[in-house]
């Protein structure tokens, strides 16, 4: 465990990238336990590809990924899976399975890991569902509800097993601002009332804003800030976060 | 917090206490613990003569789980026609525990969906069947329009595209053709020179290979080849498209799906498969002469035996069937994706449907020629 007993997640010094192009060169930083972490930068920065990093999805080139202790990346067999039980993750489309009930997607993981009985599973998962503003719709296919409903449903599914993490892929990416702001305020709820820790991945000004703590901003693979978002936008370090701050067209940098 | 370590197992406690149950739960609820505990602690709760109270002034974490058995007590006792007193349990979990709305867990009375009455569901089964006819019969008459139109304008066939396709459904298809075909020759050889060289004509193997290969096997084989290659294929690639909204795409484009995607695959399922049952037919007869050769027959007589038997007009006969099965395992695949619904099941689904209905319209239309060729004496 790191120094700091606030830390949850370490990233030290991480290289990754694939078929044998780097995407990201020497990243390190750390997230503190119950804070609403964000990953910041444009499309094509490598938001995504740090997410996919820090939960081991994809194998790091080197480095290490600390999560509450343990390194992900060279993890293996029940080591692994007791880091996976860790943390939750919300994928961008929602990634629900289309042949089971909201209630069904957000029982599998209960029926996988712990030993409740079938009816307080079900019980279990319809406040999961409940938490999430869901609560009428354990029945329905995901098929049968919207886009925000779908991502929200995602985020009851990632919390089934009271995870102390989860990971947030581009929450608000095809929503429409009431919705936006509507799972804004439910990560808010969830991180003060349940203490989460969040990572989330986005580029939504508007959002982190409303419930950013603390920030790195990616720019062409490396952090180039990391800060609260006020101070980001207010004391910017470079070109690139004064731009993306202040929504400006980037202006012709030198390659 | 949710990330430590479970610290306690024993959990639960069950007491009396001035006439009513006390269920005294301590240390961590979560998946785990309740687990454990779950059955017990319900169980404490219906046979309690009295109120019960559960507290929980002990406890120093509550996950879902936790919310989960407090409800299943409060459920119990409600059915019981008591309250539940819940004591002692930290404030920021309280305010979780007060948040849940109890009517909305509840399981709905009517399913949102599904049972109906049956003669309820008698009347839809029958209206999604006419349905599906009914766009069957447009595809199929907007399939053939789309192939005139390509007869008249050539070159609005988007040639690099339907060239690659005819690879795929042809040329890499040409190594397992050749496969089943030769042992289906050789099979049938072996099966039949037994009983017929008993009677002492088993050079008329050759004659029951040749026919049989040229006439029905080399189609058919081909055909469900076809089906169980490129139809499920065809299927699975536009029922991907249709479900990633690239279809609704080409729509917007003002493009017709059925003419963008179905037609030059049709195209080249009628292209390929003739070609491919010649090949068929050539690979099922050397099968059966390699068999004859083994028996000690030579080349030459069996050469001649086979120009006796098989005519012109067979391998004719097989040849153009196969123009019609191609079409039909082709139109069929794409016909199956392009009516695929929402979602990863449904892609599933189109492939099984593509390629059920391939290999039942092949046997059709191998029955259905077989009649004419009866009736036309060809």
């Amino acid at each position: 465990m790191p120094d700091d007993d606030q830390t949850t997640i370490e990233v030290r010094a991480l290289t990754a990238g694939y078929a044998g192009r780097v995407i990201l060169s020497d990243i390190s930083f750390r997230v503190r336990r119950g804070e609403v972490f964000m990953i910041l930068g444009g499309s094509g920065c490598g938001k995504s590809t740090l997410l996919k990093n820090m939960i081991g999805l994809y194998p790091a080139i080197s480095g290490e990924v600390l999560i509450g202790g343990a390194d992900i990346v060279g993890a293996a067999g029940p080591a692994r899976q007791k880091i996976l039980r860790r943390f939750g993750v919300m994928y961008q489309s929602g990634a629900l399975f289309g042949s089971m009930t909201l209630e069904q997607n957000v029982c599998l993981p209960l029926e996988e890991w712990t030993r409740l009985p079938a009816s307080a599973r079900s019980l279990l998962a319809r406040l999961k569902l409940q938490q999430v503003g869901l609560g009428e719709f354990a029945d329905y296919l995901p098929s049968e509800i919207s886009g925000g409903m779908q991502k929200r449903a995602a985020v009851a599914r990632a919390m089934a097993l009271d995870p102390g993490i989860l990971f947030l892929d581009e929450p608000s990416a095809g929503l429409d601002p009431i919705t936006s702001a509507e799972l804004d305020a439910l990560i808010r709820s969830l991180s003060r009332n349940l203490g989460i820790t969040f990572v989330i991945a986005t580029h939504e000004l508007a959002s982190i804003y409303a419930i950013g703590d603390r920030a790195i901003v990616l720019d062409r693979g490396a952090i180039v800030a990391e800060g609260s978002p006020s101070e980001l936008r207010e004391h910017p370090t470079n070109d690139y976060v004064r731009a993306f701050f202040r929504r400006e067209p980037e202006r012709a940098r030198a390659a | 917090m949710p990330d430590k370590n479970p610290a306690s197992p024993g959990v639960l406690r069950v007491r009396e206490e001035g006439g009513s149950t006390v269920v005294e739960l301590r240390g961590r609820l979560d998946d785990e613990t309740v687990a454990r505990c779950w059955r017990e602690a319900v169980d404490a709760e219906r046979a309690a003569a009295g109120g019960v109270v559960v507290d929980c002034s002990g406890v120093d974490f509550c996950g879902g789980a936790g919310f989960a058995l407090l409800m299943a007590i409060e459920e119990a006792a409600k059915e019981r026609g008591r309250a539940m007193r819940l004591e002692g349990l930290a404030p920021r979990f309280r305010a979780l525990y007060d948040a849940i709305d109890r009517a909305k867990l509840e399981k709905p009375d009517v399913p949102h969906r599904g049972q109906g009455n049956w003669i309820a569901d008698i009347g839809y089964s029958t209206a999604v069947r006419a349905g599906e006819w009914r766009e069957e019969t447009e595809f199929v008459g907007e399939v053939t329009a789309g192939l005139v139109a390509l007869g008249r304008h050539p070159r609005r066939l988007r040639f690099r595209e339907w060239w690659m396709i005819v690879e795929k459904t042809g040329t890499s298809a040409l190594g397992i053709v050749a496969l089943i075909s030769f042992l289906t020759g050789m099979i049938i050889a072996f099966q039949a020179a037994v009983p017929m060289g008993q009677f002492g004509i088993d050079i008329f193997v050759v004659n029951l290979v040749g026919l049989a290969m040229v006439r029905e096997l080399g189609p058919i084989m081909t055909a469900i080849i076809l089906a169980g290659r490129s139809g499920s294929a065809f299927a699975a690639e536009i029922g991907t498209m249709k479900v990633n909204e690239e279809v609704a795409a080409l729509t917007t484009m003002g493009l017709d799906p059925v003419r963008f995607l179905a037609v030059p695959r049709v195209l080249a399922g009628i292209a390929v498969t003739p070609v491919l049952t010649v090949y068929s037919m050539v690979m099922g007869v050397a099968g059966g002469v390699v068999v004859m050769m083994m028996r000690g027959f030579p080349l030459i007589a069996l050469t001649n035996q086979l120009a006796g038997a098989v005519a012109p007009q067979d391998i004719f006969a097989g040849f153009i069937k196969s123009f019609f099965l191609g079409a039909a395992v082709a139109g069929v695949g794409c016909m199956r994706g392009l009516q695929t619904g929402a979602g990863a099941t449904a892609v599933g689904d189109s492939t099984t449907r593509a390629v059920v209905a391939g290999i039942l319209l092949v046997v059709i239309i191998d029955a259905v020629f077989a009649v004419v060729y009866y009736q036309l004496k060809f």
